[in-house]
């Protein structure tokens, strides 16, 4: 199947299910069943389940407009999480529960995970496994964040749940190419709105979009999306098997640009836009949550240097060796 | 927006000239300090570009009919990055091969062609290009120099400023007016080849603060070009212009102009057995890895015909934003070991490359232009 057909009916599936009204109603403790029970029957959840499995056998890179629009819609559910987590439960031969699952990558209990709140399991990287674990079995707590559905994760001893092989890199940087390209998809979203509200709003009896200091800092909004969005491609390029490499330049990258944007976003937007109910927020509080999870910039440029100082080639041979093959 | 931008590989044919250009470069460039190779694509020997050319990696993306290689911009891709991330001295054939032949081919007629394009394959016709005056930088349609029509072509006064390498070029492909006046904006300019052989032209070298010379004045005092000079149609010289600027600001020399001074700062790093730098080290490479895709990306966009002139200039003002960042954040991280002896040559590399880092984003095209393309290319103005 190719995933540009997909795209348009599961971003017109998201844009009724995930209206801001309804993203706000999860935010604020609702009910998300009705939301899941629409993404489950989609069938989109099973897309990078192999065909033999009873998925549609997509590539990670095939369905990352697909993530990139939960991105942008700001879904209140671990939608691509969820995906990543069926194909690896798949491909142990393990059969996946119906409900949302989340990612924790951290290994030790207490870590933050995004959508924890939301989620019936949590698929845990302890390190040596993953185990997939029922939030029943776990201790869940909200951060106490002003409508965050990340949730403090714990376990006494070790999570308790169905054990499968950990993929050689880990889950944080398979969940760190997932995040990078959540970023990129909202990244996006934020560029259109910004750049339609720079358009149409007056000041000074002209859009404000025409003021040359406007303009320079949209341009280096829009060189960032662009960033964002070809760093997460190359963290996808793999697929599931992702490169560390690759990973940390796709996540580097995007959490890089994460702040930035999410401020420019802001700045053109002035006041209205930081008002909770105003929907840039829902995109720019989740651009902050996805640059802190599963590492920042500042960690994998750790895991980057690292590995580049250990090799004696060039920076560019190294790069195109160690990001770019395969 | 910008979603043609988008993740591209080099076919494997074209990473095929890989090795070949390697060796080229070991047997040529082995030996230069790193602070001669920091000069990247200012650097200039003309020895080197015609054996080059004799070697078959000039004229890549031209046809075999006029002595090019008819091979495409990701051959181009491949063999430029080599040259630069090696810190080749390839400004003699530089503009010739990027610019000035995909020009002439563009808009020349035949004869035109003929004429110039294998001598630039074979790295022995050296181009410049005329653009700024006294009182033209960015703004380029304000340009004054004259080209008048005579009865065997045209006549040529004025002065252009800041072109690079015209003291060792054979032509000069000048953006000139030839009807109206700069009131008249962008109309009634047009883009003529002139020999820089001929009588009433004058040029004289700028020194920049790094003590190189490798821009000049050029001033012409009735000039005068048979009517074969013009290129294209007169009074189309912006459009031309305009066209080339894709060719311009998206391949690696707005990505690794500084890269020869990473490279020296990694094997400093690497001899002192230092770890302190692994985070900056890695934005280092998330940044040329991302450029890198991003300007591949830019490289799938010619190669299929199209002129992507907003995109490559994301793509420059970015990757210059980077080759600018660099030698700052080197001279902090090597200062703030006081008590680590840096050799002579990393630091002549580092101080090289720092005075020189603002003239990435100056040349072909200033940041704040860059900027006002992206924004009017976004839908704003």
């Amino acid at each position: 199947m190719d995933a540009s057909e997909l795209l348009e009916p599961f971003d017109r599936m998201l844009a009724t299910i995930a209206m801001p009204a309804a993203v706000r109603a999860v935010e604020s403790g609702g009910d998300a069943s009705a939301m899941w029970s629409e993404l489950a029957q989609s069938g989109f959840l099973d897309a990078l389940v192999p065909e033999d499995a009873g998925g549609a056998g997509l590539s990670l890179a095939a369905i990352a407009p697909l993530i990139e629009a939960v991105g942008a819609h700001a879904v209140p559910l671990p939608v691509a999480e969820t995906m990543v987590a069926r194909a690896l439960m798949a491909g142990a031969g393990v059969a996946s529960p119906d409900g949302p699952i989340a990612l924790a990558t951290a290994g030790v209990p207490g870590q933050i995970v995004p959508c924890g709140l939301v989620a019936t399991h949590v698929l845990v990287d302890t390190g040596d496994r993953l185990v997939l674990a029922p939030v029943d079995a776990l201790a869940v707590a909200p951060t106490g964040v002003h409508h965050a559905l990340s949730a403090r994760i714990g376990w006494e001893g070790a999570p308790a749940g169905h054990v499968i092989a950990r993929p050689e890199a880990g889950l944080r940087a398979l969940a760190a190419v997932v995040r990078a390209t959540l970023i990129a998809g909202a990244a996006h979203r934020l560029l259109t709105m910004t750049t339609r509200h720079a358009n149409e709003r007056v000041q000074f009896g002209k859009p404000i979009g025409r003021q040359q200091a406007l303009q320079q800092n949209l341009a280096v909004m829009a060189e960032d999306a662009v960033a964002a969005r070809i760093a997460a491609q190359l963290g996808c390029a793999r697929g599931l098997d992702v490169s560390l490499a690759a990973a940390a330049v796709a996540k580097s990258t995007a959490s890089s640009v994460a702040a930035r944007l999410a401020g420019t976003a802001h700045a053109v937007h002035g006041a209205i836009g930081i008002s909770e109910e105003f929907d840039l927020p829902l995109l720019t509080r989740r651009l902050h949550e996805w640059r802190l999870a599963d590492g920042s910039e500042g960690y994998w440029n750790g895991v980057l240097g690292h590995a580049r100082l250990a090799d004696p080639a060039g920076s560019v041979d190294w790069v195109r060796a160690e990001v770019f093959a395969g | 927006m910008f979603d043609t931008l988008t993740l591209a590989a080099l076919p494997p044919e074209d990473e095929a000239l890989r090795p070949q250009i390697r060796a080229f470069i070991a047997s040529h460039v082995a030996g230069l300090p790193a602070d001669r190779r920091a000069r990247s694509w200012q650097g200039f020997d003309a020895a080197f570009s015609r054996a080059l050319g004799q070697a078959g990696f000039l004229g890549l993306t031209l046809p075999r009919a006029y002595g090019g290689q008819e091979r495409g911009p990701f051959a181009r891709f491949v063999v430029v990055e080599e040259l630069l991330s090696a810190g080749a001295p390839v400004a003699a054939h530089w503009i010739a091969d990027r610019q000035s032949a995909p020009l002439i081919l563009g808009y020349g007629t035949e004869e035109q062609r003929q004429s110039y394009i294998p001598r630039i394959c074979r790295g022995e016709a050296l181009f410049c290009i005329g653009m700024s005056e006294p009182g033209s930088g960015s703004d380029l349609a304000s340009v004054r120099t004259r080209a008048e029509r005579t009865d065997a072509g045209w006549r040529v006064n004025g002065q252009k400023i800041w072109t690079t390498n015209a003291m060792h070029s054979d032509y000069m492909i000048a953006l000139l007016r030839t009807s109206g006046t700069s009131e008249d904006r962008h109309a009634g300019l047009s883009q003529l080849i002139i020999d820089l052989k001929a009588p009433g032209v004058a040029v004289r070298p700028i020194v920049d603060l790094t003590g190189d010379a490798h821009f000049a004045e050029v001033f012409f005092d009735n000039v005068e070009l048979p009517a074969d000079a013009l290129i294209g149609r007169e009074g189309e010289g912006w459009k031309q212009v305009t066209a080339e600027l894709a060719f311009e600001r998206s391949g690696p020399e707005r990505i690794y102009s500084s890269v020869v001074l990473l490279d020296a700062w990694t094997r400093h790093l690497q001899a002192v057995g230092r770890r302190d730098a692994d985070a900056l080290t890695g934005r280092f490479m998330a940044e040329i890895a991302t450029l890198r895709a991003m300007s591949i990306a830019c490289t799938a966009r010619l190669a299929l015909g199209e002129s992507p002139v907003v995109e490559a200039s994301i793509v420059k003002d970015r990757g210059t934003t980077f080759e600018q960042d660099l030698p700052v954040a080197i001279g902090d991280d090597l200062a703030a070991h006081p008590d680590e002896p840096v050799s002579d040559e990393l630091y002549r590399t580092l101080l090289y490359v720092t005075h020189i880092a603002p003239s990435f984003s100056l040349r072909g095209g200033t940041r704040e232009i860059l900027r006002g393309i992206i924004a009017r290319g976004m839908g704003l103005r």
